[in-house]
């Protein structure tokens, strides 16, 4: 378990530079939102798979509306 | 030596305004949320983001190169404040306020995830005030800046922008949720 | 560790009330005196931190909506407040902002018996050692919260808010946010309230009802509370039954059948169709053979919610009052995030087919199509609650869809949609 990725959802904008660098991770939805492709990330916390940490932090840097932050592994909730 | 850094100082300052002309360019198109020239809107915005670096590493060397050389007769102070300089104050101060400028929307860029996105978007408008005073200085200030090459040159780069900041104004130019609502014929509510 | 009722050193001189009529002992629009000669004196002084052993004993679940285990609501708090090298006192806000159109309990608990609330609000501060305190209610209840807080002396530390008369005014995150000057929306859950809530305070947000059952808890202890519901759902809990000519507010025991609510309303089961229980974010069911509890199968019980049994007549058509419900709560969204902004109208547009009557058998599956992509992502759970209900009626309304799609309906002959 590498940490996941939180959205922000009352910032996000639905611009899309989250998906095309997560592309394995999350698609749009029908209205241009990031979803998870697994259908997990309840609550805009998706879970980042093994080789993706690079990516994540990436689309968390250029958000346009800084939506995105890292999360360490969850302990529990 | 002298002769060496004259040149490098004109010379990095055109590469400098060049890039800048890019990076307004690439600014715009990513701002519209659409990927461009088949590029994907990440690659926009790193493009964007390097060549405008890129632009600064220039900008600091025009200003570094002459500030080191006589001819230029270039006082530190004139970094800070315009229109104090010995050769042509006017179109010199120009480039002044175009340094400041730029030194602003770089370091609030880099701090945009501490200060917020408020105001870095604010600090980000000055790029609209610099880019055409930094044009005008290289104009005026320039020894080559009434050349015709130049003159040409910087008439594309005008024409360029000015475009890309008609598209900016145009209805369509935002590919964001309020826009995509707004298709869908909701307003709303601020 | 102390036993839950070592931290009850309160002087009782009335005895506790007997029976499942708890709140509202002092009578009709109670002012201090009555209060006090209804429940008697309290001693705020000598509610310690040991005090949230007696809520863990009680079992007592939160009264707005999500039924959460109180005790733990306040320890997070509390244990938020002594963290750290600045330990912030926590803050406890009392939440009587009740955005659910139908529902009145709160609004009659603060109108009639607002010190049985005040109580709680101190009881709650004193366990977690604090005196930050505000009680959120709705332009409507505000006099009768303002004539009690100046009736007493004990209470004047508790800053009253108005909320605004929306849905969401009462999503726990909107409450901060209105309270620290901002609007009323929810905010990005980040990091939760106990930890960081109020002007980054640790903050406790209890419904008001919750904290009346807490005022009467450091009154008369668990056994007394416990002696009423069941082991799964102790206590009692306020319903407001509305809908087929009825509109009233009841106080219930815990895990009590909706058949008995409905007779004791005055309503026969054959003068229904169906019921939602729970408010606008709550559950469609029929027929009624179920219990009114937080915890259990959902195949035997109903949760509560916010308390509303919304009555639907046979002449009304389910589909058609439940796309109006979602057309609401799609009007209802904060417009903050988009898979909410855009799918609950995407999803009320569908509901108004079918209840049109249009009959493209694809609507059903568009409909739960849309309930997972909206589903879970928001900021709160408005998004979540409205996909539950929807998901419930086309469960329960499952005859009515069949004969739309055939073009056809049941009730529509019989009068309304």
């Amino acid at each position: 378990m590498t940490g996941s990725l939180h959205i922000d959802w009352t910032r996000c904008d639905g611009r899309g530079l989250c998906t095309e660098l997560l592309a394995t991770l999350l698609t749009r939805d029908d209205w241009g939102y990031p979803i998870s492709r697994r259908g997990d990330g309840i609550r805009g916390e998706v879970p980042i798979a093994p080789g993706h940490e690079e990516a994540a932090r990436e689309a968390v840097i250029l958000c346009p509306k800084l939506a995105l932050t890292l999360r360490p592994p969850a302990k529990s909730s | 030596m002298n002769e060496a850094a004259w040149a490098v100082g004109r010379v990095s300052g055109f590469v400098a305004l060049f890039l800048f002309t890019g990076s307004v360019l690439l600014g715009i198109a990513s701002r519209s949320g659409r990927p461009v020239f088949g590029l994907p809107r990440f690659s926009v915005t790193l493009l964007h983001r390097n060549v405008a670096l890129l632009g600064t590493v220039f900008l600091a060397l025009h200003v570094g190169t002459l500030l080191l050389d006589p001819l230029a007769r270039l006082n530190p102070i004139d970094l800070l404040v315009p229109f104090l300089g010995a050769f042509r104050p006017f179109w010199q101060g120009l480039g002044t306020v175009a340094l400041d400028l730029v030194l602003a929307v770089v370091i609030t860029a880099f701090l945009r995830h501490r200060i917020g996105q408020r105001a870095f978007k604010a600090a980000h408008w000055f790029t609209y005030v610099a880019w055409p005073v930094a044009l005008a200085h290289a104009v005026g200030n320039g020894t080559n800046g009434t050349d015709k090459l130049f003159l040409v040159s910087a008439a594309a780069s005008v024409a360029a922008v000015a475009g890309a900041v008609l598209w900016r104004l145009s209805p369509t130019f935002l590919e964001t949720a309020r826009a995509r609502q707004s298709l869908a014929g909701e307003e709303r509510p601020r | 560790m102390t036993t839950p009722s070592a931290a009850l050193r309160n002087v009782h001189p009335v005895p506790p009330p007997a029976g499942a009529a708890r709140l509202f002992l002092a009578g009709s629009r109670a002012g201090y005196s009555q209060h006090l000669q209804a429940y008697g004196s309290i001693d705020v002084g000598a509610v310690a931190p040991g005090f949230l052993d007696v809520v863990e004993a009680s079992g007592l679940t939160g009264r707005g909506g999500a039924a959460f285990a109180s005790w733990r609501k306040m320890a997070a708090a509390a244990q938020a407040g002594g963290r750290g090298l600045f330990s912030a006192r926590p803050v406890v806000i009392a939440n009587g902002a009740e955005g659910e159109p139908l529902s009145h309990k709160d609004a009659a608990l603060l109108a009639h018996a607002p010190h049985v609330v005040l109580d709680g609000v101190l009881v709650a501060a004193a366990a977690l050692q604090t005196s930050h305190a505000y009680i959120y209610v709705t332009a409507e209840t505000m006099p009768s919260v303002q004539s009690a807080l100046a009736e007493r002396t004990d209470a004047r530390h508790i800053r009253p808010v108005e909320a605004d008369d929306t849905f969401i005014s009462g999503e726990a995150s909107a409450v901060v946010n209105k309270i620290q000057g901002g609007p009323s929306l929810p905010l990005d859950k980040l990091r939760r309230l106990s930890d960081a809530g109020l002007r980054g305070r640790p903050t406790l947000v209890l419904n008001v009802e919750t904290l009346a059952h807490i005022g009467l808890l450091a009154r008369f202890g668990v056994d007394w509370f416990r002696s009423v519901g069941t082991a799964r759902d102790p206590g009692t809990r306020l319903v407001t039954v509305a809908g087929a000519g009825t509109d009233q507010v009841l106080e219930v025991p815990g895990d009590a059948s909706l058949h008995g609510i409905l007779r004791s309303s005055g309503i026969h089961p054959e003068e229904l169709s169906a019921v939602l229980v729970g408010g606008y974010h709550g559950r469609w069911v029929r027929p009624l053979d179920y219990r009114l509890s937080p915890a259990g199968s959902p195949e035997t019980l109903v949760r509560p919610g916010v308390g509303v049994i919304y009555v639907l007549s046979p002449d009304q058509c389910g589909l058609a009052v439940t796309a109006q419900i979602t057309e609401y709560l799609a009007g209802q969204s904060a417009r903050q995030c988009g898979p909410c902004m855009f799918g609950l109208r995407a999803m009320a547009d569908v509901l108004n087919r079918l209840a049109d009557g249009e009959r493209d058998p694809r609507l059903v599956a568009e409909l739960e199509r849309l309930g997972r992509i909206v589903s879970g992502r928001g900021s709160c759970h408005h998004p979540d609650g409205t996909v539950r209900m929807v998901s419930s009626a086309l469960e329960t309304f499952s005859d009515d869809v069949r004969e739309h799609l055939i073009g056809r309906c049941t009730r529509i002959q019989r009068g309304t949609r």
